[in-house]
């Protein structure tokens, strides 16, 4: 390819590497919210309080309907506005791991309904507190069925990271930039972005296909 | 200052950003179904340099970041003698990225075809491409649009990162508002509520509309 320059890729990609380890990090560190906070959002919803659950509902919905990178802007600066100041690691794992708890309590909700109904009146039968019913009965089983949906969000979410720079993340994105205005070179830096990024989440995803399947496999699915 | 009076003076503003946003989407949107027409029926192909070339697109813009591959199309493919300005790049961008998704819906929906209409279309001796317009796609159009409809919110999504390259959409125009006023939580969150109405109650109905639209032309109401 004309143009490549071979010594200058070799320079960079040590600080590229670095920065890939920031990238899985901060993926990582808004996955961990998301999971849990997705399951908050999801068992909300099934409380008897009306208001809670259409509260809730609504809130997912816009979360999943408007921009993380806006979502991301808004809880850097508007936090200041009110005197709380988040430094961006802060604000960016706050940010994308409400954005990706909105999606993944969609997923859990869709693995709570797929538990037969049968479940539900043997847990009441056993006269079980409501708790035990979610906690020793239905998450169990509405684990497995949701486990393809959550890997695939976390393939999602680490390709979303990049938005992260925006905010002054040092994650991988914006560690190219600052390469590329350094040297006045965006063709290396950014190629290796996309370069590593594809490294990642093409094997990540192959995984997430193929652990899917062994779990189809193991409840007999297929 | 109130939120009627800061409407009053950088609503404007917002609008005109809102405006570039719908552009982005139409224009985006556009480019994203040829490209998943064209990249999912080549998935399907016998030939395997169509069906490589079409994988190959696929699993690039699938694998790797939105805003990566808009920054890599302004920045880096000037490099090779292809510069697009800064509005083209935006929604080329956008559209590429989500027809590659969109792809994988296409083909979805025409292996979700059922066998007996492509073999009733050979035995009235349809030419394939007929069979294919006429017969098929029509009934992959049907069942992928409940999806289509969530991967256009997403397109709506995508178009808020071509701020990033200066194109005056509503996220720049409400980064902009917010560097002169520092209320970040009426400029971000106007933001927020434009976006959520042009998805929740424009994109969304929409969609519902043209499947019920769909399925009565089909007799499937």
């Amino acid at each position: 390819m004309f143009d490549w320059d071979w010594a200058f890729t070799l320079e960079i990609l040590p600080r590229l590497l670095e920065a890939t380890l920031n990238t899985l990090i901060a993926a990582g560190a808004g996955y961990v919210i998301a999971v849990f906070l997705g399951l908050a959002f999801a068992l909300a919803q099934r409380t008897p309080f009306r208001a809670l659950t259409l509260g809730v509902r609504e809130a997912v919905e816009f979360i999943r309907s408007t921009p993380l990178v806006l979502q991301i802007f808004f809880v850097f600066f508007v936090g200041p506005q009110f005197g709380v100041t988040l430094s961006p690691w802060t604000a960016g794992m706050i940010a994308i791991g409400l954005h990706y708890s909105a999606y993944l309590s969609e997923v859990y909700r869709g693995g709570i309904e797929s538990v037969p109904k049968g479940q539900w009146e043997a847990a009441a039968a056993l006269s079980l507190s409501t708790r035990d019913t979610y906690f020793r009965i239905i998450i169990p089983q509405a684990l497995p069925p949701s486990l393809a949906g959550m890997g695939n969000y976390l393939v999602g979410i680490f390709k979303d990271t990049p938005m992260l720079s925006v905010i002054g993340v040092a994650e991988l994105m914006h560690t190219a930039n600052a390469i590329g205005s350094e040297n006045y070179r965006y063709l290396e830096p950014y190629t290796m972005v996309g370069i590593i990024f594809l490294c990642i989440s093409l094997p990540a995803a192959a995984m997430v296909r193929s652990f899917e399947a062994w779990v189809r496999r193991k409840l007999g699915l297929s | 200052m109130s939120y009627t009076e800061f409407l009053a003076e950088h609503g404007p503003r917002l609008l005109d950003g809102t405006l570039v946003t719908a552009a982005q989407f139409f224009l985006a949107t556009a480019l994203a179904i040829a490209v998943a027409l064209v990249m999912g029926l080549m998935k399907l192909s016998d030939n395997w340099l169509l069906k490589g070339v079409s994988v190959v697109y696929i699993e690039i813009f699938r694998g790797t970041s939105l805003l990566v591959q808009l920054y890599w199309i302004f920045f880096v493919l000037p490099l090779f003698g292809v510069t697009l300005e800064k509005f083209t790049a935006g929604f080329v961008a956008v559209g590429m990225n989500l027809g590659a998704y969109g792809a994988e819906l296409v083909r979805g929906g025409i292996l979700a075809v059922p066998k007996g209409q492509w073999e009733a279309a050979y035995s009235l001796s349809m030419s394939p491409a007929r069979r294919m317009w006429r017969i098929i796609l029509p009934q992959a159009l049907l069942n992928m649009l409940p999806a289509w409809g969530n991967l256009l919110i997403e397109l709506l999504k995508g178009t808020a990162l071509v701020a990033l390259i200066s194109v005056a959409d509503l996220m720049f125009e409400a980064r902009q508002v917010n560097s002169a006023t520092y209320l970040s939580a009426q400029t971000f969150g106007t933001a927020l509520i434009i976006y959520y109405v042009f998805s929740r109650f424009l994109i969304t109905p929409f969609m519902r509309w043209l499947e019920l639209v769909m399925r009565r032309k089909m007799g499937r109401a």
